[in-house]
């Protein structure tokens, strides 16, 4: 169980947001991409074993976008900023 | 290797059980093999064991980081089905199941598998429509699935009465008579001992550290227990697939989640069926030792932890009690969460990859119920460098043609 602390709101559980994905920089121009390169960006992620960025919702909450920086072994929270976007 | 029969039986236990050997050997690593295959769970194993016995092939090693099928083939829930709506999907799974059919003989070696059939809970049309769809393409592959109203429900499952008021309507219920349970543990076992009786090094508590890679080609990898050559390397952990892949330099379109379950204490038999709640994303049997065996949808993140959150177990169990009121009095035995590599569409990969000479076996959601024909394909694939006509769908490079196997019950769906 994780309490993630969102900047709006305050900490909160888990079960308010929605994890949707690691996040990877959109490309900034997608047609110039080759399929394998667009490829990479769509499925091909890290998945790391440790520390990893993700997008998250607050779905349940004030439904902003947010930054999670998180252990995927420990579930260990280092940071959480608004997503920009 | 010693055969089992009731023979066998009989003598040791005249000789107070003191004649068995051990089921296979503790070699020590050798400095290069033909064929090394990281990972020593079912997968793992099996593709040893077909590599040694369809291919001929026996200088392999099998390198295990803990101790034989203690990683994900111990943490499943040992049902096999074949309930998949994807024209590639239907015969690579029924395949499987008619190797577990045979694999107890074949390997010598008792995998308790019993034909329970599967009963899928139809609540609301949507699933309803989803299963018929799903139904006419097993039909096409000659897979039994069969439509079943409330009253067979009932009549079938003694101990379910529909609840009065449910959350969701329940309509009736698909069956998979042939939908089976074995012995999870006893899999990889099997395997192990055949696989060493061909010759197969088992190695236990080695961890793969480093792929070793001259350009573009595998040479071997890099253990806690020193380095071995490889002619190829073939890969089939589950739950660390991205981890290992990385050490090739490779990025597989996976995404690591727990999946839960937890056994309640044992009972005198009351469920003989495995029952699906479609509707509420969990399940339930009763397990041979008498333990009602519950489970739900994988975590809502990725994970490494090797256990779940909470909020699963909450809604599954008020989910399975909806159902079964009578089980509230139950006692929760143990919990675990096995760790999936969930591929974008749900379905397997097995495939070689950039690197020359390794190849991956990714289960793609739950990985049990294939074991042994994953495995078997994949050992064809590192004999023959080239996919089997079965397998043709679940190389990497679908990603790239855009040809998904998209199967339901994958998070990604969305």
């Amino acid at each position: 169980m994780m309490l993630i602390p969102c900047p709006f709101c305050g900490p909160r559980n888990e079960d308010e947001f929605t994890c949707w994905s690691e996040e990877v920089p959109r490309p900034a121009e997608p047609s110039s991409l080759s399929d394998t390169e667009w490829v990479d960006y769509v499925y091909k992620h890290r998945n790391p074993k440790g520390r990893v960025q993700e997008q998250w919702w607050h779905a349940r909450g004030c439904r902003r976008w947010i930054l999670v920086e998180r252990d995927t072994l420990t579930h260990e929270i280092a940071s959480v900023t608004l997503a920009a976007r | 290797m010693q055969r089992f029969s009731f023979l066998s039986l009989l003598r040791n236990a005249l000789r107070y059980q003191r004649g068995w050997q051990r089921m296979w050997r503790n070699p020590e690593p050798k400095r290069r093999y033909d064929v090394v295959i990281i990972g020593g769970g079912g997968h793992g194993l099996g593709a040893a064991y077909y590599l040694a016995k369809e291919h001929g092939i026996r200088n392999v090693a099998v390198l295990e980081r803990g101790w034989l099928g203690g990683g994900n083939t111990a943490r499943n829930t040992m049902t096999i089905r074949s309930n998949y709506i994807r024209p590639p999907s239907v015969p690579f799974h029924e395949g499987s199941m008619a190797l577990y059919r045979e694999l107890s003989r074949e390997l010598n070696y008792n995998l308790m598998v019993g034909r329970r059939g599967m009963i899928a809970f139809l609540q609301g049309t949507a699933a309803a429509r989803t299963a018929a769809r799903m139904a006419n393409t097993m039909h096409v592959y000659g897979a039994k699935y069969e439509f079943i109203d409330v009253e067979e429900i009932e009549r079938r499952v003694p101990a379910f009465r529909p609840p009065a008021r449910p959350r969701l309507p329940l309509l009736g219920g698909v069956c998979q008579p042939d939908a089976m349970m074995a012995r999870h543990d006893a899999l990889a076992w099997g395997f192990a001992r055949m696989a060493d009786a061909l010759g197969v090094d088992i190695i236990q508590n080695c961890e793969v550290t480093g792929i070793r890679r001259d350009g573009k080609r595998v040479t071997g990898v890099d253990t806690s227990r020193g380095r071995i050559d490889a002619g190829k390397v073939g890969m089939a952990v589950a739950g660390h697939g991205s981890v290992v892949a990385e050490m090739a330099g490779i990025r597989l379109p996976i995404e690591v989640q727990p999946l839960q379950a937890w056994v309640s204490e044992p009972v005198k038999p009351v469920l003989d069926q495995i029952l699906v709640f479609s509707g509420y994303g969990c399940y339930m049997m009763q397990s041979d030792k008498g333990e009602l065996v519950i489970g739900g949808p994988t975590d809502p993140y990725p994970s490494y932890a090797q256990r779940g959150t909470f909020s699963i177990i909450e809604q599954v169990t008020a989910a399975v009690l909806e159902m079964f009121p009578a089980f509230a009095r139950m006692k929760l035995l143990r919990h675990w969460a096995g760790m999936l590599d969930i591929v974008y569409d749900g379905s397997p990969i097995i495939s070689k990859t950039p690197l020359d000479g390794f190849s991956v076996d990714v289960a793609g959601a739950g990985g049990f119920k294939t074991t042994p024909m994953a495995a078997r394909m994949h050992a064809w694939l590192i004999a023959k460098d080239e996919p089997h006509e079965l397998i043709r769908s679940f190389g990497l490079e679908r990603f790239e043609r855009g040809r998904l196997v998209i199967e339901g019950g994958v998070s990604f769906n969305r």
